[in-house]
């Protein structure tokens, strides 16, 4: 069983009068522990798959499975808590809340989930010493550097233990240095297991993933997983 | 999300805010004291006015001349004609009914006190010696009106205190001859000082003398009021009733005079005032509700400030009642944090009322405290259900994209 399986998946946008596809005709299948980047010039519905991926958004047509469970008919309470329990985002733009500290950040999913704050705080001490994050713990995301507050954006992705890390260009607010250091720390997860889908249109990044999805005009246009695979044209 | 972490989550989020925070706080703190402090203010009037008429004496039946159409008191009875006069003779058939415990006969116009080498101007008093009980005065020195005939008025004078301080001042005066208008009178008491007054007759301004010396001096025969004290409180009805038949078969069969009870007076001015205190309120509570949209305001801003942490929460896994429930709480908080300054201000700005007037008791009546701490909280609360609701209604990826 597949931990993601994707199929038939559309989307569609309306702007004014014209019908934009953003994604169509979309079949992608995902194993447990892949290391996947989605790439493509921008519009090209990489992330709108990301947003499907990470249930924020739900498809026109198709259906979605993650752990066999289809998750496109459940109600918006209900992918709330699959959101919650399985999946971790990370962001160009770190998002992280500006008036709490780095501790507060990491442990606002464990709130939200509403776990009690003594268990909070003890989850949250161990990731922020494995993210090397323990001398920041008070610190506020204004007095981080860029780096810092990825990492501050990592721990809190990963704080719950989801199935499935979704970054959408984890290095673009980052210089090369900072950004390399990113991607070393989000590999390093995933080679402890855990799924790690990354959107990216640098190639640098993006080859270093063990599976491409190549992506343009909202279809698929290769899959290095299925190198034979050729997807039907238009 | 458990309640406290609710809680503390909008809480942080005020605080991250002062400036915003601090204003409608201050809104409804000031929709607060307004409510608060008029209501004072009113209720304060209220109890003045009681406390007044409740120093007149207790049981007190009060018989006017002239006809006035309302049993109540009302500012005409205050200028009636006098078809036919109140006379001593009157008031002494009035003594003899079994209900009444005293009857005072009441005269009064002003003369001039010649004494100890000063003269000044009082308020000059024609009662008798049932007037001290029938008002519940004290005396400080002598002895009030002796008993007597009150046809025949002996040549004595009581005083009040702020004459006898004005005029004698620490020398005794009891004992000493004055000149009163005409007459000489020896001064035979002194009364403890009472600080009260209706209409602007303070009895330590007044010298009281026998009805008929005040009488001979003002040349005249009627009476300007008759005091009567009823033996009981559930016998003043009784005695009103008596008085008016007594009144008119000496009249002539014409109900010539206006019997008022003091609990109709009181009844009259409490009535007004509590409708005058509802009034005020009701207008302070208009500042409530502008409070209540301000809160409204600030929340709509606060959302907009924050799509891009709604669409994080809801990233996160929050659900759509989490992000409401924060936002209401946090506008809850401004309400309650408002409502509880403005009653802390209301209370010290009737505290400095009562400093600067000691005489006015001004206090909040409680409904009104009540009323304007329920009506902040709930117009805050009602008014932050529609920023709340369209922060939980926010799309995730619209508001990840605000940043």
């Amino acid at each position: 069983m597949s931990l993601i399986q994707l199929a038939g998946i559309e989307r569609i946008f309306h702007l004014g009068d014209s019908v934009v596809h953003a994604l169509s005709r979309l079949d992608v299948s995902i194993e447990a522990g892949e290391y996947v980047a989605i790439m493509g010039p921008s519009g090209s519905g990489k992330s709108t798959l990301l947003n499907l991926l990470g249930l924020l958004d739900r498809p026109d047509a198709g259906s979605y499975h993650l752990e066999g469970r289809d998750v496109t008919t459940l109600s918006p309470d209900e992918q709330a808590a699959v959101r919650s329990q399985r999946i971790g985002f990370v962001f160009q733009s770190f998002h992280l809340v500006p008036r709490l500290t780095a501790a507060e950040n990491v442990a606002l999913p464990m709130m939200l989930a509403g776990i009690p704050a003594s268990e909070r705080t003890q989850r949250v001490a161990q990731a922020l010493k494995d993210f090397g994050l323990d001398q920041r713990a008070d610190h506020r995301p204004d007095q981080l550097s860029g780096g810092q507050r990825q990492r501050v954006a990592i721990a809190r992705a990963t704080i719950m233990q989801p199935a499935v890390l979704l970054a959408d260009e984890p290095t673009g607010n980052l210089d090369r240095a900072t950004g390399d250091d990113v991607i070393h720390l989000l590999e390093a997860l995933n080679q402890r297991g855990m799924t790690l889908i990354i959107v990216t249109h640098d190639p640098k990044i993006g080859t270093r993933a063990k599976r491409q999805l190549m992506m343009e005009d909202g279809l698929l246009k290769s899959d290095s997983a299925r190198p034979s695979t050729t997807v039907a044209a238009t | 999300m458990r309640h406290a972490d609710v809680l503390r989550f909008a809480r942080d989020a005020a605080a991250a805010y002062p400036l915003r925070t601090s204003l409608s706080v201050l809104a409804m703190a000031i929709g607060v004291a307004a409510v608060v402090v008029l209501t004072s203010l009113g209720d304060g009037a209220r109890r003045y006015v009681v406390e007044q008429f409740s120093s007149l004496g207790s049981n007190l039946v009060i018989v006017l001349p002239g006809r006035s159409a309302t049993g109540g008191f009302s500012p005409a009875n205050a200028v009636t004609t006098t078809p036919r006069d109140l006379t001593v003779e009157d008031a002494a058939a009035l003594a003899r009914l079994p209900a009444v415990r005293h009857v005072a006969p009441l005269t009064a116009g002003t003369s001039e006190i010649n004494a100890n080498g000063r003269l000044r101007e009082v308020v000059v008093a024609g009662t008798a010696s049932t007037y001290l009980e029938i008002r519940s005065f004290k005396i400080a020195q002598g002895h009030f009106l002796p008993e007597a005939d009150w046809s025949r008025g002996a040549p004595v004078a009581v005083i009040g205190a702020k004459i006898k301080a004005e005029i004698f001042s620490s020398r005794p005066a009891v004992g000493e001859l004055i000149r009163l208008g005409d007459r000489r009178l020896r001064i035979v008491g002194v009364l403890k000082a009472t600080g009260q007054g209706v209409g602007g007759l303070n009895t330590d301004e007044v010298v009281f003398v026998p009805v008929a010396i005040a009488q001979g001096m003002f040349n005249t025969h009627t009476l300007f009021r008759i005091l009567i004290e009823a033996k009981g409180r559930n016998q003043i009805e009784e005695v009103k009733r008596e008085v008016a038949a007594v009144l008119k078969t000496r009249h002539s069969g014409e109900e010539d005079v206006t019997v008022i009870t003091q609990d109709a007076v009181l009844a009259t001015f409490d009535k007004l005032l509590r409708a005058l205190t509802a009034a005020v309120a009701g207008i302070a509570a208009i500042s409530l509700a502008v409070a209540g949209i301000l809160v409204m305001n600030v929340m709509l801003v606060a959302v907009t400030q924050r799509t891009a942490e709604i669409g994080l929460l809801k990233a996160l896994g929050a659900r759509g009642d989490t992000i409401r429930d924060a936002f209401m709480a946090e506008a809850a908080m401004l309400s309650l944090v408002g409502a509880l300054t403005g009653y802390g201000l209301g209370l010290f700005g009737a505290f400095v009322l009562r400093q600067m007037y000691p005489a006015f008791p001004a206090y909040p009546p409680d409904w009104a405290v009540v009323a304007a701490l329920v009506t902040a909280l709930s117009t805050g609360l009602l008014f932050g259900i529609m920023p709340a609701r369209r922060a939980a209604r926010l799309d995730p990826v619209q508001a990840l994209m605000k940043h």
